[in-house]
């Protein structure tokens, strides 16, 4: 049986760096190559060597997708094709390509500027690996070779954000990457049509979690950052450069005006400018309101959102920052963040989810005295507050893409195993289907029912559309035909073409039924009788009375006898041969429904 | 397989196509030469045009004067423009399944189509086409609706009547379909039904037939189609373009081991080579505007435009003309220099890759930042204030029967010092000046069209290896 292999070497039972692998009709595709936010070590890059102890993986794999380009999706990507070494193509959308090297190139400053750590990749590979780039439209049929073709779909989720279709001749998979179901304040919601994958391979960041409206979040927000201001207090709210920061920045930028507040609102790292300015040119990519109105008022233009400065932290009174990044393990955010933890006016607001080991995932599960670089504690006062903004899909969003697509199979990634196990019930209770969650390094296989090609000999496809009407493409045709099963291939050949290539002799099935018929007349006035009968019924076909008494539908053979005992009951004999059963049995069943009176 | 063809305009193309069991209607291009039978339409009121004298028959009769006017020796219509429709006798347009739309300029007589022949179907075109040619839409209605004319002429329709006219009036075929301009609700409603798709999407019409848009090379969003069913590959190449401009390269790769080609948009100008042209038109604007003369450039708000204020951007300084404004005008001019910078993934390699800078893909963001590239919506309110000669004016509509050109034409006209460029090549120069005649200012012809030429199709004949063709 045709099967397709998974196997994550990253994000199968957990959440970071994604990287999954897919075996389907002999073809192997890596879906993302993220990095893990909560190591330092070996562990936050995918172990490759899973794919190849020795040598280069371009001879192992056929493609790299990427779905989108945070960093647990992207991260590794210069390492793996650089320093692992893969020259292959990598495929992602424009926006992806776009933003991608300038994230990678921000983690290389942190990683290797400011933790001094050697032995990771430059400047330079970041700059090589995305030479190896295709970027592809959403819904282009990319070929990849002959076989494998891969489509992207809308995800929503950060600009450019895709789900893959990956089909290699009838099988298919679909890999979500992140997405969201509900469009936000500035982008869509995720989108795929009836494709009815043989497995969906789905994201369950919030397998659990049924979100209450969106509306009431923001409602939420607002009033904690407003209360916290009002009291002259300072809010930090750690976020990614280009994503939620934009939603966030749409929202406070309207209250701000509403409200006609005066507290400053800062954005910090240089990329602000740079990342509203990817936001314009990529405006097709966000939702339909801000591409429909963007020629008048383009909405990543802010008036109260200025550039933050270092300095500026240190500042009195209120005043709100968004900075990076979101998870609070290294950066601007953290500094800001110790700066003001002691002041219980202040607040941190965590607009996202955070990986095991950061401090945001420390201080989300309560931790109130935190350990620094060199022993120091550090005392949090300052009030901590959780609003999920990231845009995942919520369960109820999960269920809603899966009754889209109509997979045959479902694997959950990128969740925390817990939540998966429920989540899993759930999909299988409501779509009868089954639903995978493997770990990383397990591999699990599905077995595909894919359809078989057959070759119809011409003769026969000749014979047979010459019975009837002329062929309709829009319709389905019934064929009789004998099917070959040889050297690997099948072909569907006339009967007589496969008893010949087989040197069988032919055999034939005959169908000899008996009906009494009750008619006191002579055997031959019964025959004339039965004739008339049928030929007055059966206009389309040729019915003949035979000179030896007998009469013949097309080729079924009718006879008469008179019964041994009863000389007012007639027998009459019908006989078929197994082709023409639809036929014979018809004839059975009128002639046992009698004679109709008057015919003579 | 069997094809109609409802259009009689070589660029302007309508065919429909049967393909198992499939009826596909291949674009629906609008004739626009039939508005050069009109008078202009001016918008402000013109002593001259209203001044020409009414035609009057040889036997002296008068009864046409109302609605024919003379002026150099040529006579025209004075009527609300009309446009002559694709044949919709020829076949039953409601059993149109699908349209296919290769590019914006190939889309104007869709509201025509979907509102008024019962078509039930889908139409299918890429973003930019659809985003562009609803600006398009827009400039033509706009143009036509702001200038509200009294009288609808028809007495003329009359085929006895037409038959006393001079030409070109006496052999306009069909003009009892011709038809006055659509509105914005009908636009609206003829671009809903319109699904946008990418290149190389495959989609399935009825599981008989798959439909694939390629890139054609010849503007923003521009496409030739793949129809094929498992056996059979039919290609239409519609308004395809070899050169480097701006949009994405065309995908000629695809093409190959068509069954059947259906070519048609070639260009109407073979021996203008257009690296040529766009030469003659910078020289002949610097010369004018040198001279301390204006220059006048009829054109559509998007397309040629582009590349033409990215020659200039290139241009001006070396040839002293930075201080020279460049005006733009036109109800949907801001919205085409905004949305031009928004199609990255549409436009060719070198713009693409400045995307990711992230700059915008056209220089004339920088000239318009500079404040030598300004945009109005019409000649009234702001740009009367700005107005400052000399200058060049870049301003439809090409045929130069309604926009704000005909304004300019009037202004200008008078003055040998100005200039008129021709850079479109859809109407005749010639044809389209003779309302204007007598005119002191100076004309050139500098026709910038990037479509395939002779040779070129030749050469992609041979690369493609096609079975049969049809032109």
């Amino acid at each position: 049986m045709p099967e397709i292999k998974v196997t994550p070497l990253g994000a199968g039972q957990d959440v970071g760096r994604s990287c999954i692998l897919v075996s389907i009709a002999g073809k192997n595709v890596m879906l993302d190559c993220g990095m893990h936010m909560g190591y330092n070590d070996d562990r936050r890059f995918p172990d490759f060597s899973y794919i190849t102890q020795n040598g280069r993986l371009t001879d192992f794999l056929d493609c790299v997708i990427i779905s989108h380009f945070h960093l647990d999706h992207c991260g590794a990507l210069p390492y793996f094709s650089e320093m692992v070494g893969y020259d292959g193509p990598i495929y992602m959308t424009h926006p992806t390509k776009a933003i991608c090297p300038i994230l990678l190139e921000d983690y290389r400053k942190i990683t290797v500027d400011k933790k001094g750590e050697t032995n990771f990749f430059t400047s330079q590979m970041i700059k090589d690996c995305m030479k190896k780039v295709v970027a592809v439209h959403l819904h282009q049929t990319v070929q990849v070779d002959e076989e494998l073709e891969i489509k992207a779909y809308y995800a929503g989720h950060v600009l450019g954000a895709a789900m893959f279709q990956i089909k290699v001749g009838c099988e298919s998979v679909v890999y979500t990457g992140d997405y969201n179901m509900t469009p936000d304040r500035h982008l869509g919601a995720a989108w795929i049509d009836k494709c009815r994958p043989d497995l969906l391979i789905t994201e369950s960041t919030y397998a659990t979690t049924i979100r209450d409206s969106k509306r009431c979040r923001e409602r939420d927000f607002l009033k904690k950052v407003h209360e916290t201001v009002e009291r002259g207090g300072k809010v930090l709210i750690p976020v990614f450069a280009l994503g939620r920061a934009q939603e966030l920045c749409i929202l406070l930028e309207t209250f701000w005006e509403r409200m006609n507040l005066k507290a400053p609102i800062y954005f910090s790292t240089g990329l602000t400018e740079k990342a509203n300015h990817y936001y314009k040119l990529f405006i097709t990519w966000t939702n339909q309101k801000i591409r429909k109105t963007f020629v008048q008022r383009n909405m990543f233009e802010f008036k109260h959102i200025k550039a933050f400065d270092r300095a500026f932290a240190d500042n009195p009174g209120p005043m709100v920052v968004f900075a990076t990044p979101g998870m609070l393990h290294a950066g601007q955010s953290l500094q800001i963040f110790r700066k003001w933890a002691g002041n219980e006016k202040n607040m941190v607001i965590m607009p996202g989810y955070c990986v095991q080991g950061t401090v945001g995932h420390k201080i989300l599960s309560g931790q109130r005295k935190l350990e620094m670089e060199g022993r120091q504690i550090l005392e949090v006062k300052m009030q901590v507050e959780y609003m999920s903004f990231s845009a995942h899909a919520d369960a109820k969003g999960i269920m809603q893409l899966i009754r889209q697509a109509e997979p045959r199979n479902v694997l959950l990634v990128h969740g925390e195993a817990k939540k998966m196990e429920f989540l899993k019930q759930k999909i299988e209770q409501e779509f009868h289907v089954n639903c995978y969650m493997p770990a990383n390094g397990e591999t699990t296989t599905i077995f595909t029912n894919p359809s078989i090609p057959v070759d119809i000999s011409l003769g026969l496809l000749k014979r047979e559309t010459a019975i009837g009407l002329l062929p309709d493409v829009k319709k389905p045709k019934l064929m009789h035909g004998t099917l070959i099963m040889k050297d690997n291939s099948f072909r569907l050949v006339s009967p007589e073409q496969a008893l010949k290539e087989l040197g069988l002799a032919e055999h034939q099935l005959r169908f000899t039924c008996r009906v009494h018929i009750q008619d006191p007349r002579k055997e031959h006035e019964t025959v004339l009788r039965v004739y008339n009968h049928l030929k007055g019924v059966l206009k389309d076909y040729s019915v003949q009375h035979l000179p030896d008494g007998s009469i013949t539908v097309e080729s079924i053979l009718i006879q008469a006898t008179a019964h041994s005992e009863d000389q007012g009951t007639k027998v009459l004999l019908v006989s078929w041969t197994y082709q023409d059963e639809e036929l014979g049995s018809y004839l059975t069943s009128l002639l046992k429904k009698g004679l109709p009176q008057g015919t003579s | 397989f069997f094809q109609y063809c409802l259009s009689g305009h070589p660029t302007l193309p309508c065919n429909v196509l049967k393909f198992k069991s499939t009826t596909i209607m291949l674009d629906c291009g609008l004739d626009m030469t039939s508005t050069l039978n009109f008078l202009p339409l001016p918008l402000v009121q013109s002593p001259r045009l209203s001044k020409l004298p009414g035609w009057v028959l040889k036997d002296g009769s008068t009864f046409l004067d109302k609605e024919l006017k003379e002026c150099s020796g040529h006579v025209f219509v004075d009527s609300v423009p009309e446009f002559c429709l694709p044949e919709t006798e020829l076949l039953d347009l409601s059993t149109v399944d699908v349209i296919l739309i290769s590019n914006y300029h190939c889309m104007m007589a869709l509201p025509y189509i979907t509102e008024y022949t019962g078509f039930t179907g889908t139409v299918y075109a890429t973003e930019p086409t659809v985003q562009i040619g609803r600006l398009l839409m827009e400039e033509l209605v706009n143009s036509i609706e702001r200038v509200p004319k009294a009288q609808s002429a028809s007495m003329w329709k009359n085929k006895e009547v037409q038959r006393l006219l001079p030409a070109p009036l006496k052999d306009a075929v069909e003009v009892s379909m011709w038809r006055k301009c659509y509105t914005m609700p009908e636009v609206n409603a003829a671009l809903s039904k319109i699904q946008l798709v990418g290149y190389s999407q495959k989609i399935e019409l009825f599981g008989a037939v798959q439909v694939t848009p390629l890139s054609s090379g010849y503007a923003l969003g521009s496409s030739n189609w793949i129809i094929q069913s498992h056996y059979e590959k039919v290609s239409y190449v519609s308004g395809s373009s070899l050169l480097t401009t701006h949009p994405q390269p065309m995908d000629q790769a695809s093409l190959k081991n068509s069954d059947v080609l259906i070519l048609t948009g070639l260009t109407q100008i073979p021996t203008a080579n257009p690296d040529g042209m766009v030469g003659e038109f910078c020289s002949n604007l610097a010369m004018t505007v040198r001279n301390g003369g204006n220059v006048l450039v009829p054109c559509y708000p998007s397309g040629v435009i582009y590349d033409l204020l990215e020659c200039l951007y290139q241009y001006i300084d070396s040839a002293g003309l930075s201080n020279v404004p460049f005006y733009f005008i036109s109800p949907v001019a801001n919205s085409s220099l905004e949305f031009s910078q928004i199609f990255a993934e549409w436009l060719c390699h070198n713009k693409q890759t400045k995307v990711y800078l992230p700059e915008p893909p056209f220089p004339h963001a920088e000239l318009i930042q500079t404040n030598k590239l300004k945009h109005y919506p019409s000649i009234h309110g702001d740009f009367s204030n700005d107005f400052k000669q000399p200058c060049v004016v870049f301003t439809g509509h090409p045929s130069l029967r309604f926009g704000d050109v005909v304004h300019f034409m009037e202004l200008w006209g008078k003055s040998s010092l100005n200039t008129v460029i021709f850079t479109e090549p859809d109407f005749s120069y010639l044809d389209a000046l003779a309302p204007y005649q007598p005119l002191a200012m100076k004309c050139v012809y500098c026709p910038i069209d990037t479509r395939l030429n002779f040779i070129q199709v030749s050469k992609l004949l041979k690369e493609v290896q096609v079975m049969n063709f049809c032109c």
